[in-house]
């Protein structure tokens, strides 16, 4: 290494189908392209057993092969991949510096795509039972919970798909929701209704998660009154929302209340030569294809920057 | 050429419970995308450690009463055995450094 610093025409922090689109487009431009990725390159999706809408693959595909065959395709273009956790960027004129555990980085522009994470309840024993009865994807840990009770928290979209997921394994689903509707669409809420081994509680939060070596029971407590209850429970499934992982950018970007990145229609940042493609981006519907369209938008505008 | 060896029900305490050497068990599934991902890392530490720590991988759909035991609820999930007791457990995808500091950790 010797103190120098690695130069990039493009540095992408984030390896999901934002970044990977992203790298396909920059690095099939000839412009150098490193994409950094923390932990697993495919990001999210990888835990998608199978993806039915996006465009091309009418059988559907897992995420595991979409994102693979992503990255097959920009690394056939050139792009390099790296294994580190970015730890900050710094703007110096024109050059964007990346520091990492493994060194520095620069580039003359950056697309940041490195999603989002669960939120958490942060609640007294949630991080010391997760992997042993506190879940953050049904679809991954559900089969572990056959005939074992379970509680999904949240009332979105994401918390009814996962509960009606659960009752394929689990022997009751109690949902616990701290409000008292739904913010899951129509459809979702009527199938959830319908389903005889849901069970909703209403304006309700939990407050404890708690076991011997697994999870074995939650306490829960009514948001108006108070009053606590205690419910046996296997395994807690948490579905309450995303958080950008954007907690190194806030001096620099102008991120919304939600932590995401403010950007405008060529996902261009606050700061010139800085894009952010994804779920990391303000307004993101979530979706692979959303997601592959804003990398390839940031991509062309990253372009067209560097060209200028 | 060391590569990670199935291990059911049947074999499990065989070969990894009256090993002799510290054994890797990767707890896996075929819809387990994040297991995917694990599985070509576990294959490179395979051959890394060759001689010094066996690889082993149970597949919990069809081993369910081994994942129970050992109270597997989230794959990926890599127990490292010594001396047949667990003394290491991963759950998630980790990157190669990340698995071998655990590793050289349970060896030391």
């Amino acid at each position: 290494m010797g103190g120098s610093k690695k130069k990039y025409d493009v540095v992408v922090i984030g390896g999901g189908p934002a970044g990977l689109s992203a790298g396909i487009y920059t690095s099939r431009a000839r412009l150098s392209t490193l994409l950094i990725e923390k932990g697993m390159v495919g990001g999210q999706i990888v835990n998608a057993e199978q993806v039915e809408n996006y465009p091309g693959f009418s059988e559907g595909i897992s995420g595991f092969d979409l994102t693979q065959s992503m990255h097959r395709q920009a690394t056939k273009f050139g792009m390099e991949t790296l294994n580190a956790d970015v730890i900050g960027i710094g703007v110096n004129g024109e050059q964007k510096v990346v520091k990492t555990a493994q060194g520095d980085f620069v580039a003359r522009a950056l697309i940041i795509a490195g999603g989002s994470e669960r939120q958490k309840l942060d609640i007294p024993g949630e991080a010391e039972f997760t992997g042993k009865g506190v879940s953050y994807c049904a679809t991954c840990d559900g089969a572990f919970f056959r005939e074992k009770p379970v509680a999904v928290v949240g009332g979105g979209d994401a918390a009814l798909t996962e509960a009606l997921h659960l009752t394929r394994f689990a022997s009751k689903v109690t949902v616990i929701h701290r409000r008292h509707e739904l913010r899951a669409t129509r459809i979702l809420q009527e199938k959830a209704l319908a389903e005889p081994k849901i069970e909703l509680l209403w304006d309700t939060t939990v407050e404890e998660v708690a076991g011997g070596n697994f999870v074995d029971r939650i306490t829960v407590s009514h948001v108006t009154g108070g009053e606590k209850a205690v419910i046996d429970i296997a395994g807690v499934f948490v579905s309450i929302g995303f958080k950008p992982n954007t907690d190194y950018l806030k001096s620099i970007l102008t991120l919304d209340k939600t932590g995401a990145i403010v950007v405008d229609e060529n996902m261009a940042t606050v700061v010139p030569g800085i894009f952010a493609a994804g779920d990391i981006r303000s307004n993101s519907i979530r979706q692979v294809i959303s997601a592959a369209g804003d990398g390839a938008i940031a991509a062309v505008s990253a372009g067209k920057y560097i060209g200028e | 050429m060391s590569k990670p060896v199935a291990v059911t029900e049947a074999d499990f305490d065989q070969t990894v419970i009256k090993a002799k050497m510290p054994v890797l068990v990767d707890f896996w599934a075929a819809w387990c995308g994040p297991c995917r991902m694990v599985a070509p890392v576990v294959d490179e530490l395979a051959e890394d450690y060759d001689g010094k720590v066996s690889f082993c991988k149970v597949n919990v759909d069809e081993n369910p009463k081994v994942a129970s035991k050992f109270g597997i609820m989230s794959i990926p999930t890599l127990i490292i055995f010594k001396n047949g007791k667990p003394v290491s457990n991963i759950v998630g995808f980790r990157p190669k450094d990340e698995l071998k500091k655990s590793l050289d950790a349970a060896l030391g």
